[in-house]
C-alpha cells in the first residue's frame, strides 16, 4: 500500500464550505490529512495541506475538481517527499516587527535573520490601513550571539523606520 | 507606604482630587512614533501634567470599553497612565480609577495568556502572557505621592499592559507568536 505524500493548496476567492469540500473529495480516496495550515490573507482563501495515502496525484486533482470548476478557486496538487524532523538544538526566538507601511520592511529584517543562519518556522504578516505587522517565529543556532542579533534587528528597522523586538519563546512545561 | 496602605490610599483616589476639569483628547493610533518610544519621567506636580491626568481620565470615561489609557496614547511622550476595570468580568482585586506617574513592575508572577486589543491598535487582538500576580510602584499625580501595592488578574493585566506603553511597547511586542494575531475586521 502506496503512502505517499501529497501536498494539496486551494488559493482563491473565499466562501463557505471550501474546506469541507476539500476535505470530503479527499476521504473518499481514503486519504489521511496530516498537516494544515489555512487563513484568510486580505480576503482570499488559502490553504494548504498535506495528506498520505493510497492514491496518485492525478486522482487527487480529479476528486478536487469540482471545487475549482466554477474558476474562482485554483487547486494544486503535488507529491511531497518526507522530511526528516526538526531539530535545530539551538533556540526558539519570536520576532515582532511593526510601523508604517513601506516596501522592503520584510526583505530587510529576514536578511539579518538569514545572516545568522536562523531558520524562520512561522511567519504571520498582515497590513491594515497605514500598519504593518510581521511576526515571525525563529531557529537561532547554538553559537548565535543574541543580543548582538537583536541589535542588528533593531538597526535594521530603525532605517526603515519601524520597531523591533524580538523575545525568547516561553514554553511553560507542565 | 506599605503594600496595604497603597491600597487604601489608591482605592480612596478619583479624579476628584485633581481639582480641575479633564478635557477629551484624540486618541493616536499605530504606526504614530509616540507610541513605540520610552516617554520621559514626569513631575506628578506640575500644572500641564495634572491637567494631563484628568484627560486621560475623561478620555478614558467616554471611550467604549476602555479599562486604562496611556499619555503617549494621546500623543504625549511622557510615562503617566490611567486604569479602571471596575465592573470588569475578568477583575477580581479592585482599585477603582486611579492614575499613576512614572510607574513600574516591581514584581510580576504566575504568568497566564489572554487575548488583549489597544484602543490604539484598532485592527488587531493578540494573545499575551502577563503575570496575573503583580506588585507596581507608581506616583499619583497632583501630589506625588509615592504608592505601592498588589493585585491580580484584570487589573494586573491591564497595570502591565499601560506600563508597556509608557515603555514604548504596544501587545504586539510581546505576543505570544506568529499565529497569536488576529485580524478584527475581514476583508470582504
Amino acid at each position: 500500500m502506496s503512502t505517499d505524500l501529497f501536498a494539496v493548496t486551494v488559493l482563491g476567492h473565499d466562501r463557505p464550505g471550501i474546506i469541507a469540500a476539500t476535505t470530503a473529495g479527499l476521504a473518499e480516496l481514503g486519504l489521511n490529512i496530516e498537516d494544515t495550515t489555512m487563513t484568510l490573507l486580505r480576503g482570499h482563501f488559502s490553504m494548504m495541506l498535506l495528506c498520505r495515502g493510497a492514491a496518485n496525484g492525478a486522482e487527487i486533482e480529479t476528486a478536487l475538481a469540482p471545487l475549482a470548476a466554477v474558476g474562482d478557486l485554483d487547486v494544486a496538487v503535488r507529491r511531497v517527499t518526507d522530511e526528516p524532523s526538526h531539530a535545530s538544538g539551538g533556540s526558539q526566538w519570536v520576532l515582532t516587527v511593526h510601523g508604517g507601511d513601506r516596501s522592503g520592511i520584510v526583505s530587510a529584517i529576514v536578511a539579518e535573520v538569514a545572516a545568522v543562519g536562523g531558520n524562520i518556522t512561522d511567519l504571520t504578516t498582515r497590513l491594515a490601513g497605514e500598519l504593518y505587522l510581521l511576526v515571525a517565529e525563529l531557529d537561532l543556532p547554538a553559537d548565535v550571539d543574541e543580543p548582538a542579533l537583536d541589535a542588528t534587528i533593531r538597526a535594521a528597522a530603525a532605517q526603515l523606520g519601524v520597531t523591533a523586538t524580538l523575545r525568547p519563546v516561553e514554553a511553560d512545561e507542565l | 507606604m506599605n503594600l496595604e496602605q497603597g491600597t487604601a490610599r489608591l482605592t480612596a483616589w478619583s479624579e476628584a482630587e485633581l481639582g480641575i476639569e479633564g478635557n477629551v483628547l484624540d486618541v493616536v493610533r499605530a504606526p504614530a512614533g509616540v507610541l513605540s518610544e520610552r516617554g520621559a519621567d514626569v513631575d506628578p506636580a506640575a500644572p500641564e501634567m495634572v491637567q494631563l491626568a484628568a484627560d486621560l481620565v475623561a478620555t478614558m470615561r467616554v471611550s467604549p470599553g476602555c479599562v486604562g489609557l496611556a499619555a503617549n496614547q494621546v500623543g504625549v511622550g511622557v510615562r503617566m497612565f490611567c486604569v479602571d476595570v471596575t465592573d470588569h468580568p475578568k477583575a477580581r482585586t479592585l482599585h477603582g480609577t486611579f492614575v499613576l506617574c512614572n510607574a513600574e513592575v516591581v514584581e510580576a508572577s504566575r504568568n497566564e495568556k489572554a487575548r488583549e486589543g489597544c484602543m490604539s491598535v484598532p485592527d488587531f487582538t493578540g494573545d499575551v502572557k502577563r503575570g496575573s500576580r503583580l506588585t507596581v510602584r507608581g506616583q499619583l499625580p497632583l501630589t506625588g505621592e509615592e504608592v505601592e501595592f498588589a493585585t491580580d488578574a484584570f487589573e494586573a493585566r491591564a497595570l502591565q499592559h499601560e506600563i508597556d506603553h509608557t515603555d514604548g511597547l504596544l501587545f504586539l511586542d510581546r505576543v505570544a507568536g506568529a499565529h497569536a494575531i488576529y485580524p478584527r475586521q475581514t476583508y470582504l
